[in-house]
């Protein structure tokens, strides 16, 4: 630190210091950021495992400075169920997509939350997949043209975009639900706030903490990336809002 | 149970107290017939082994992945299912295999294609030792023929799984699995501290503990030169595998005239058609392999070799799969033939010796 200047910020121990292969603009560095800011200063990187997805946040173990499984497409909650059932008092964690937890995966994680089983779910909902080159995501809105859905997606034939914070708050296995987004620096601190919480409630045991973060998709959405935060605000947020969707630490509050 | 050491057992049920005895920490499953008695008695007894996880999953698919999460953790793991719920469980079987993650897996056969029937069957050979899952792997698979060796099979499958850092897979049948039998127990696995068992593990993703580098596990080598050294690295495991896991039983071989091969169920019926033989004075033995792979390719070949042996007859409980094997290290040989019943039927020992008599 050069004489006379005060260090304001920096990264984060926990996330390693290399080049992302995340698109120019994408959520994902961000979200990846908040998480290990959290697991930094929980003071937890030593007895925490991730579990990361197919899609494009495969590769999150190579910018996360902590123990890491991979997961067969869709299968994030059965491993760390694998994971955190055999090792219940370490944290444990998901990263998945809209695609991996929503589509593929869809019974693993229904009932790995039905169980109540104690890890946190970061669901990264950007309503395409964005891998394997924007193809339609069981999130992708009414309407919205992909290269798999290309005069926009119609729910006549393909069914309805899944609103999944919804959906896992009605089962009584989870402590936890909420959904944010990352478009603006005040939602980005909200957010890291939820993060935190899903950790604290999963320290406590109560049950499956699941926090959906709306997402973008520069590439595969063809907005440059600050078209992307319109985009987000005046579709993605009006049909997947944001909030607290179940919480069972509120009374206690 | 108690600490019993002899004990009249189902096949299934002595498979489950055997694991519990090897110190298996956690049991994923799903049921299905004829192998659920599994986690039903792992379901009843686990109260008594505060170690051990049991968890009913929401599909083979699920409980697969559950397995490649446990065994990373560093859990001795298995799962237990039967044909249907074996073809659901190839993706993990795949990912387990490739990321080194010792895990068991129990396939109680039953009759197929499809839906098939809930009788006994060997129809699971090729699924079993020539993959199932997608790319270039291979398991350890163990082929018991009684109650007994449900048991001692079990224990091997465990500590096989940790040697090699491979899937292992015990291959029965729904007859085996039903059937009871008279059976010697093992004595209750000993856990050593929870420091040496990380120690023993030191890829275990179980958290980097006190600040060691830290640990991954993944099936994903996405460069194409990383892909080639992994492919390479499990082939040069695999091959010391074959070196040092073949095991068989060889039964009046030595003079035999005509070598019978089976395993599982039906060397048990191919042991009493080469006593059958003999008393007619047909000079008949057997080659039953208990690794399948492994397979005992060089005994075969020896014996192909001798002089004294005139032809093999293959047995199974399929329309015809390890004699593919057989024909391949027979390589022309000798004359290899085949006979199967399927549906549950068995063929009799009276039935096979007609067979090997139309032959000769």
């Amino acid at each position: 630190m050069k004489e006379g200047y005060e260090l304001v910020y920096k990264r984060p121990g926990t996330l390693l210091d290399t080049r992302m292969h995340y698109c120019p603009g994408c959520f994902h560095s961000t979200l990846h950021k908040i998480i290990m800011e959290v697991v930094e200063e929980m003071g937890i990187a030593d007895e925490i495992i991730g579990v990361s997805p197919v899609g494009c946040s495969v590769f999150a173990y190579d910018y996360m400075d902590i123990d890491f499984q991979q997961a067969a497409h869709g299968r994030a909650c059965a491993v760390a169920t694998g994971i955190k059932r055999t090792l219940p008092d370490k944290f444990v964690f998901t990263y998945q997509g809209d695609g991996d937890l929503a589509a593929i995966g869809t019974a693993e994680t229904l009932h790995a939350c039905n169980r109540g089983e104690k890890f946190s779910i970061f669901f990264v909902n950007n309503a395409i997949y964005g891998m394997t080159g924007g193809q339609m995501a069981p999130t992708t809105l009414e309407g919205q043209k992909t290269t798999t859905s290309p005069y926009g997606r119609d729910p006549k034939h393909v069914g309805y975009p899944l609103k999944m914070a919804e959906m896992i708050s009605q089962l009584p296995g989870v402590a936890y639900c909420e959904r944010v987004t990352l478009d603006t620096p005040a939602n980005v601190r909200k957010a890291k706030k939820s993060v935190r919480k899903c950790f604290e409630i999963q320290k406590q045991k109560l049950g499956t903490t699941f926090l959906e973060v709306v997402s973008n998709c520069p590439s595969g959405w063809k907005l440059a990336p600050v078209k992307t935060l319109d985009f987000v605000k005046d579709n993605m947020l009006q049909y997947y809002p944001l909030g607290v969707k179940k919480d069972v630490t509120a009374q206690q509050n | 149970m108690s600490n019993k050491k002899i004990a009249f057992m189902k096949g299934n049920e002595a498979l489950a107290e055997a694991a519990l005895r090897a110190g298996m920490t956690g049991y994923f499953g799903y049921p299905i017939t004829p192998q659920s008695e599994v986690i039903e008695y792992l379901s009843r007894e686990v109260p008594n082994h505060p170690k051990c996880v049991v968890l009913q999953a929401e599909s083979e698919v699920a409980a697969g992945n559950m397995l490649y999460g446990a065994g990373g953790a560093g859990a001795r793991v298995m799962t237990t299912t039967s044909s249907p719920g074996y073809s659901l469980m190839q993706e993990a079987v795949s990912y387990i295999a490739c990321a080194e993650i010792p895990a068991v897996f129990v396939n109680v056969q039953r009759g197929g294609p499809g839906l098939g029937t809930i009788q006994p069957s060997q129809g699971d050979y090729f699924q079993a030792v020539k993959g199932g899952g997608h790319g270039d792997y291979r398991l350890i698979v163990l082929a018991p023929n009684s109650v007994q060796e449900m048991v001692d099979h079990t224990v091997m499958a465990f500590d096989l799984a940790d040697k090699w850092c491979n899937p292992v897979l015990i291959l029965s049948d729904g007859a085996i699995g039903q059937m009871m039998e008279k059976i010697e127990l093992p004595e209750p696995y000993e856990f050593r501290s929870a420091e040496d068992m990380r120690a023993d593990k030191p890829w275990a993703t179980n958290g980097k503990n006190g600040g060691r580098k830290k640990n991954l596990l993944t099936s994903l080598n996405i460069k194409s030169d990383e892909m080639e050294r992994k492919n390479n690295e499990l082939q040069a495991k695999y091959a010391k595998i074959v070196d040092s896991e073949v095991r068989y039983e060889a039964y009046h071989t030595d003079d035999a005239e005509i070598i019978i091969s089976a395993y599982g169920l039906s060397s048990r019926i191919c042991k009493k058609a080469v006593d059958l033989g003999r008393e007619q004075g047909i000079k008949v033995g057997l080659l039953r392999p208990i690794t399948l792979w492994p397979f005992p390719s060089k005994k075969i070949s020896e014996l192909a070799a001798k002089p004294s042996v005139k032809m093999f007859m293959t047995i199974e409980m399929s329309v015809g799969q390890m004699v593919e094997d057989i024909q391949l290290v027979v390589n022309g040989r000798k004359p290899v033939y085949f006979y199967g019943r399927t549906g549950g039927i068995l063929a009799t020992a009276e039935e096979i010796l007609d067979q090997i008599k139309k032959k000769m």
